[in-house]
């Protein structure tokens, strides 16, 4: 058995990884189907919603598109106000960074609707959950860039500045293609919480996918029908995502 | 060229790196800057880059002030070339990128234009087989000749090299080295900080000794070496000298 140890100095060989994959796929998928065979029955129930949750599955698409856009500028821009030498740009960035990092995203969903949007009389659910999701992500983002940015090290900015680059210049020509090699690993996994995180604005109502299997859910009374396609949707969302970062993680490395 | 400093002082905290420096000095070629290190060198470098601001004193390069505005200060840099120790290059850009970086962003020639300039540049220091390859893929000597040849594309006034060799290997030292003489011959002045005794001698006009946040004294190479004025730079040379 010694095929099953894949160590450093012994790799185990293409076949023995290749065949505990599939084995295992097959064992788990026969330990569920025992304990679900006795509870799954109705899929054709479901399937008659099919276009309620594929109106579902595209909100949360385009949530998390406009989302990921909105929420890398407030990001990148909170990651320069932080550096800023103004000081009121500078503690309002940290004090934006500090305080969304700091509260609990169902929180921010509830008090940011309720609290916030419904007294200014802004009742646009769609929009306002975009906003708060985009407020929440960027608050990590801007961690993720000015990490990033602290990362290049003096000898750029001098040799930028040697060379007679403005810092506009310098940020856009030195900084940032350096920065946006560094972070894309962990702002492509920030990018998969996004996804995964616009399912709590079913809790105000944004008809978005968790939302639409809820509805499923009360109409039909078949949980396990509801929820099993839901997992499904978000992971044929974050999946591809993962697995583009792990490609970019190969690709993008140059040595320094 | 003529270089001038009148009661430069410039401190770090209470390190006064520079402590009311006057000197003057006028070369064709080379001027060599050696002394121990923490004794102002790199400081009195980066002043001369208009990389820093001195608090206190004026600079003069061939007669003309330095300003102080930033704005002032980054034209001033733009006519001339800097190379540091290290990582001078751009790691995401090829060896030919970087050289044509700044002269279509800074210099605004086309890019048809820079990319012959570059063309001509890597090939004189025969880096033109690298010319598609990241800093990541050259060796320490080969960076510092893109590097000087990034410099020297943009057709500076002049040339200044922080310890251009010192985190280089022995061979890869004399690379460079060979690099700068064909800078010398091409007739283009350098301000070379250097702990290259040899080359200083061999191919510097004049030498300065810097040290104790001042420079102590100033000579023709040969004078320096074989007869230096001061008890500071006699003991800096034996010590240096001694191996």
């Amino acid at each position: 058995m010694d095929f099953l140890f894949d160590r450093t100095d012994k790799p185990s060989p293409a076949w023995a990884k290749a065949a505990t994959a599939l084995g295992l796929l097959a064992l788990y998928s026969a330990v569920c189907f025992w304990i679900f065979s006795s509870s799954v029955g109705d899929w054709k129930k479901v399937w008659g919603y099919r276009a309620v949750f594929l109106n579902g599955w595209m909100t949360t698409v385009g949530i998390s598109a406009v989302a990921l856009v909105l929420s890398t500028v407030f990001g990148v821009g909170a990651a320069l106000a932080r550096r800023s030498a103004f000081l009121p740009l500078k503690y309002t960035a940290v004090f934006y960074v500090e305080t969304i990092r700091g509260l609990p995203l169902m929180f921010l969903v509830l008090f940011g609707f309720y609290g916030v949007a419904d007294k200014i009389g802004w009742n646009d659910r769609l929009p306002v959950g975009i906003l708060i999701l985009s407020l929440f992500s960027g608050a990590y983002i801007a961690e993720v860039v000015r990490a990033g940015i602290e990362s290049v090290g003096r000898s750029q900015w001098d040799s930028a500045r040697a060379i007679g680059l403005t810092p506009a210049q310098t940020y856009r020509l030195v900084i940032f293609p350096q920065v946006l090699r560094q972070t894309l690993p962990p702002l492509a996994g920030q990018f998969s919480s996004l996804i995964k995180d616009s399912s709590l604005l079913y809790i105000v109502g944004v008809s978005e996918l968790t939302f639409a299997a809820q509805q499923v859910n009360s109409a039909t009374y078949s949980t396990f029908e509801a929820y099993l396609p839901l997992g499904a949707c978000y992971l044929l969302l974050t999946l591809p995502v993962s697995l583009w970062t792990k490609s970019l993680e190969r690709k993008v490395g140059y040595e320094s | 060229m003529k270089v001038e400093l009148r009661n430069v002082t410039r401190a770090f905290g209470l390190n006064r790196v520079l402590d009311d420096v006057s000197f003057e000095a006028e070369f064709a070629h080379v001027l060599a800057l050696i002394g121990p290190s923490g004794g102002g060198k790199s400081t009195l470098l980066r002043l001369l880059a208009g990389l820093d601001r001195p608090d206190s004193g004026a600079i003069l390069v061939d007669g003309t002030a330095l300003e102080r505005s930033e704005e002032s200060l980054r034209l001033y840099r733009r006519t001339i070339g800097t190379v540091f120790q290290a990582y001078n290059l751009f790691p995401h850009l090829s060896a030919m990128d970087n050289v044509v970086l700044p002269l279509v962003e800074v210099h605004g020639l086309s890019k048809a234009d820079a990319a012959a300039r570059a063309d001509e540049v890597l090939r004189r220091f025969q880096l033109i087989a690298h010319a598609d390859k990241q800093p990541g893929l050259l060796s320490g000597g080969q960076r510092q000749r893109v590097a000087i040849a990034r410099a020297l594309a943009i057709e500076p006034k002049f040339l200044l090299l922080d310890e251009p060799t010192s985190a280089l290997d022995p061979e890869m030292t004399a690379e460079v080295l060979d690099v700068i003489a064909e800078l010398r011959d091409l007739g283009k002045p350098i301000i070379l900080v250097t702990h290259e005794m040899g080359f200083a001698r061999q191919s510097a006009d004049l030498v300065a000794f810097v040290a104790d946040g001042g420079i102590r004294e100033c000579a023709p190479a040969d004078t320096f070496f074989s007869n230096p004025a001061t008890p500071e730079t006699r003991k800096f040379l034996e010590k240096i000298l001694k191996y």
